[in-house]
């Protein structure tokens, strides 16, 4: 299934991350939603922050260092 | 390594990085730092401005190893767990306009937010108003969060570009070692480039190695937990997540410990060590801080860790820090054990009112 949603939170500080997924978590009720982060602060958060809210997060890194996370419900 | 870098990334983290703070900050205290300042990067900031020549209050004069400890402990840590990467681009200008009236704030209550939680541990009552101050300066900065508020986004830069800020600590020490004095003054005299306090809290100080070994420490601690003294309150506000502030909590917990065995705890308003008992200016002064630190993504202890992990932007904020330290004093701004100085409830409004006009103004420019 491909992703409904991305959110693009590549290079954003504290908490942008954070605040860019929950929005994006409340605007639907399951489904897939693929978050990209390019640090290991911002995918941790980003995990917590989903995982708190019900939702399974799936990992991958890229060649250039970021991650996309799949997060499905 | 591995399964160390793990733990420090669990919820474990930041308590166990605010313990290592918590127990080494009075420690420091007992060897030599000035009250309840075992650890606090505003004044030390203050400090360095002041070694440096950048202003010229004699009794806040010294390299503090702590800093540069925290910049290249992060720096160990960063390259140990593969997260050492150079990024900049995202608003540094306005970064560094935060850092120095972040510090500003700092210098009107006389203490970084880590060194609220220290002085709060110490049994320094005036810091409630500092802590209050700081709760609603970041409640302030979540409002203009929610509205849209972002510095933009950094960018991968050149390797090289991590480097700088690691390079310049190490500069820093070399500054502390050999403290040269080539300088001339108007009538001739030696004195200069860089200058240590003889008295007052720049001349009380914990042994060198020890200052930086437990900055390192700490620095090396805080990289991988992402331990923010900021984060912690703007967290458990804008998402309930008290990731960040069980550390808060760890470091104000084991310092109360700690300083009670040391017999370092003393309870009261008066007479408090480097701190004032005007709760308008405490609070004053740490809402200025606040906002200007939740602005930028974090504390400042926070912004050292992230530029010793390559974010230059976070570099060009700590560097806003020393040149804000130095304008707080040759502007008569920062605080003295008698109360604000002369200027410094107005430059804290001009902070404010800058700090606004920036929550206000910064949006993401770039479409995704």
């Amino acid at each position: 299934m491909g992703a409904v949603k991305t959110v693009d939170a590549r290079g954003l500080s504290c908490p942008m991350p954070v605040l860019q997924t929950q929005q994006a978590l409340q605007d639907v009720s399951g489904g897939t939603i693929e978050v990209l982060v390019d640090s290991g602060t911002s995918r941790d958060n980003v995990i917590r922050t989903a995982e708190k809210a019900g939702w399974r997060v799936g990992v991958t890194e890229d060649a250039d260092g970021s991650y996309r996370l799949a997060l499905t419900k | 390594m591995k399964a160390l870098g793990n733990f420090l990334a669990s919820r474990w983290g930041p308590i166990v990085t605010g313990v290592a703070v918590g127990v080494l900050a009075p420690i420091l205290v007992k060897l030599g730092n000035p009250g309840n300042m075992g650890v606090c990067v505003a004044c030390f900031s203050r400090d360095i401005a002041g070694a440096l020549g950048l202003h010229r209050a004699g009794l806040v004069q010294y390299i503090r190893p702590e800093i540069i400890g925290f910049v290249l402990g992060a720096s160990l840590a960063a390259l140990a767990f593969g997260e050492f990467r150079a990024r900049t681009g995202s608003a540094p200008l306005v970064r560094f306009l935060l850092g120095m009236f972040a510090v500003i704030g700092a210098l009107v209550f006389l203490g970084c937010p880590w060194r609220a939680y220290l002085r709060l541990s110490g049994g320094d009552w005036n810091a409630v108003a500092g802590i209050l101050g700081l709760g609603a300066g970041i409640g302030l900065g979540i409002v203009f969060l929610r509205r849209g508020f972002s510095l933009g986004r950094n960018r991968p830069a050149s390797a090289a570009l991590a480097w700088v800020m690691p390079v310049l600590m190490v500069v820093l020490f070399l500054l502390l070692l050999f403290a040269p004095q080539f300088g001339r003054d108007a009538q001739g005299a030696a004195g200069g480039p860089i200058f240590f306090s003889t008295q007052g809290p720049g001349s009380q100080h914990a042994p060198l190695l020890l200052s930086l070994v437990a900055g390192l420490g700490i620095g090396f601690l805080a990289q991988r937990s992402r331990f923010c003294t900021v984060g912690a309150i703007r967290d458990m506000i804008l998402v309930r997540d008290t990731h960040l502030l069980n550390g808060v909590l760890a470091l104000i917990a084991a310092a109360f410990l700690t300083n009670l065995v040391l017999g370092l705890f003393h309870a009261g308003f008066a007479n408090q060590p480097v701190a004032h008992t005007s709760t308008l200016w405490n609070f004053g002064g740490m809402l200025l801080s606040g906002l200007a630190f939740t602005l930028a993504g974090g504390c400042p202890g926070r912004q050292l860790f992230l530029a010793g992990e390559g974010d230059a932007d976070a570099a060009v904020f700590g560097l806003g820090m020393i040149v804000g330290a130095g304008v707080a004093h040759n502007f008569s701004a920062a605080s003295s054990t008698a109360g604000p100085g002369p200027y410094g409830p107005a430059l804290v409004i001009v902070g404010m009112l800058v700090c606004i006009a920036i929550g206000l103004t910064m949006r993401e420019t770039r479409v995704a």
